[in-house]
């Protein structure tokens, strides 16, 4: 059992282009439909969890799934398995990465890559925006720390990220835990 | 001592980043640029290749860095230390915590958070695109059209992509698409 969880997760990390979300498809044929170690319901549950804790979803998801199955042995196996192929794929590109950047064209692919990239997270960016909940507090939050990034890059001012997070989440204690702003409103 | 230094900053790295992949990029950007691991260009290059490889993007990211820094223990060490905070909350959450995320203060503090990531990951997109097309700090501009272009180009396909042919293109096949314009546009334009 312990094996096998390993095993399908690492089929899992082997497969899964793209990040989080797309993992979500390959748990659900591989652990619900083919194992049946899930129930819909619990995939469900975990989907929520894993939003709201942080780290990969893939991670979260194996933890979770292997300590349901096997106890912090299983979960250990899972989380291993997920994370083995990326670790051994980049390691082995990252050896070579370098040498390929002085080819011309592989340098040429890459000026096109980077407008990709800029491309995917707008794109990522504008769709979290669109669900930040259309209310004052959100929106003040939003437009202060975007005002803020854009200003202190621009000045090359450097804050890191990490406190911007902290000072959004300790508004949010204030704001929804102890003075109960919008307490029936907006679903998280 | 570099293996601690990859510890401790993919730790923060992996205990910080709510809500998925995207989310983690400038956390990991500040790491990797005032530690001096990677320029700021390096790291987006670096980002179009882990979104092109399989896994999830922190893992991919803490392997090549820690690779780059302190060879496959330095690797090591950051993609454990990526990993471990997820693990330990979530192996928290499964046996003793059930009703964490029903606690009204971890409730408010991810309700908080929620903004302020899709300011941090749409501001750094917006910088990104500012940086690609030439602008460099407050006085130094000088616009780069081949790469406004490959932007505009990028954005058009996706779009008519997915209004006309009714297809949401995956971010593997914008990277592919928009590696071969590059190769096209470049060739043509800088020689």
């Amino acid at each position: 059992m312990i094996f096998k969880l390993f095993l399908t997760f690492f089929k899992i990390g082997l497969f899964t282009f793209g990040g989080g979300y797309a993992m979500i498809v390959q748990i659900k044929e591989y652990i619900v439909a083919k194992e049946g170690w899930l129930t819909d319901d619990e995939l469900t549950e975990i989907i929520a969890i894993a939003e709201s804790t942080p780290g990969p979803i893939a991670i979260n998801m194996a933890t979770y799934v292997g300590y349901k199955k096997r106890g912090v042995l299983g979960s250990v196996a899972a989380t291993c398995g997920v994370v083995l192929p990326s670790f051994v794929i980049i390691f082995i590109i990252s050896l070579f990465l370098e040498g390929f950047m002085n080819n011309k064209y592989v340098a040429y692919a890459f000026v096109g890559i980077k407008a990709a990239v800029a491309f995917l997270i707008l794109r990522a960016g504008v769709d979290l925006l669109k669900k930040v909940e259309k209310k004052p507090l959100p929106l003040i939050c939003f437009g202060a720390v975007f005002v803020t990034m854009i200003l202190f890059d621009v000045l090359a001012v450097s804050f890191s990220s990490v406190f911007y997070i902290i000072i959004g989440g300790i508004v949010g204690i204030v704001a929804y835990a102890l003075i109960g702003i919008g307490k029936n409103g907006g679903k998280q | 001592m570099i293996y601690l230094e990859l510890f401790f900053e993919f730790f923060k790295i992996g205990l910080f980043t709510f809500g998925g992949g995207f989310a983690m990029i400038p956390l990991v950007e500040d790491a990797a640029v005032n530690n001096g691991w990677l320029t700021s260009a390096e790291f987006y290059e670096l980002i179009g290749v882990c979104e092109s490889t399989p896994g999830p993007i922190a893992v991919n990211m803490a392997t090549y860095i820690g690779s780059l820094q302190g060879g496959i223990f330095g690797s090591f060490c950051a993609t454990l230390a990526v990993v471990l905070p997820s693990f330990l909350i979530i192996l928290l959450i499964a046996a003793v915590l059930k009703n964490l995320t029903e606690n009204k203060f971890f409730k408010g503090f991810i309700r908080g958070v929620k903004p302020v990531i899709a300011a941090l990951i749409l501001a750094t997109g917006v910088s990104l695109l500012f940086k690609n097309i030439g602008f460099a700090g407050i006085v130094s501009f000088s616009f780069d059209w081949v790469a406004a272009a490959l932007f505009a180009l990028v954005a058009a396909v996706y779009i008519v992509s997915l209004k006309v042919l009714k297809k949401k293109l995956s971010a593997i096949q914008i990277i592919l698409i928009s590696a071969g314009l590059g190769i096209v546009f470049c060739s043509i334009f800088k020689g």
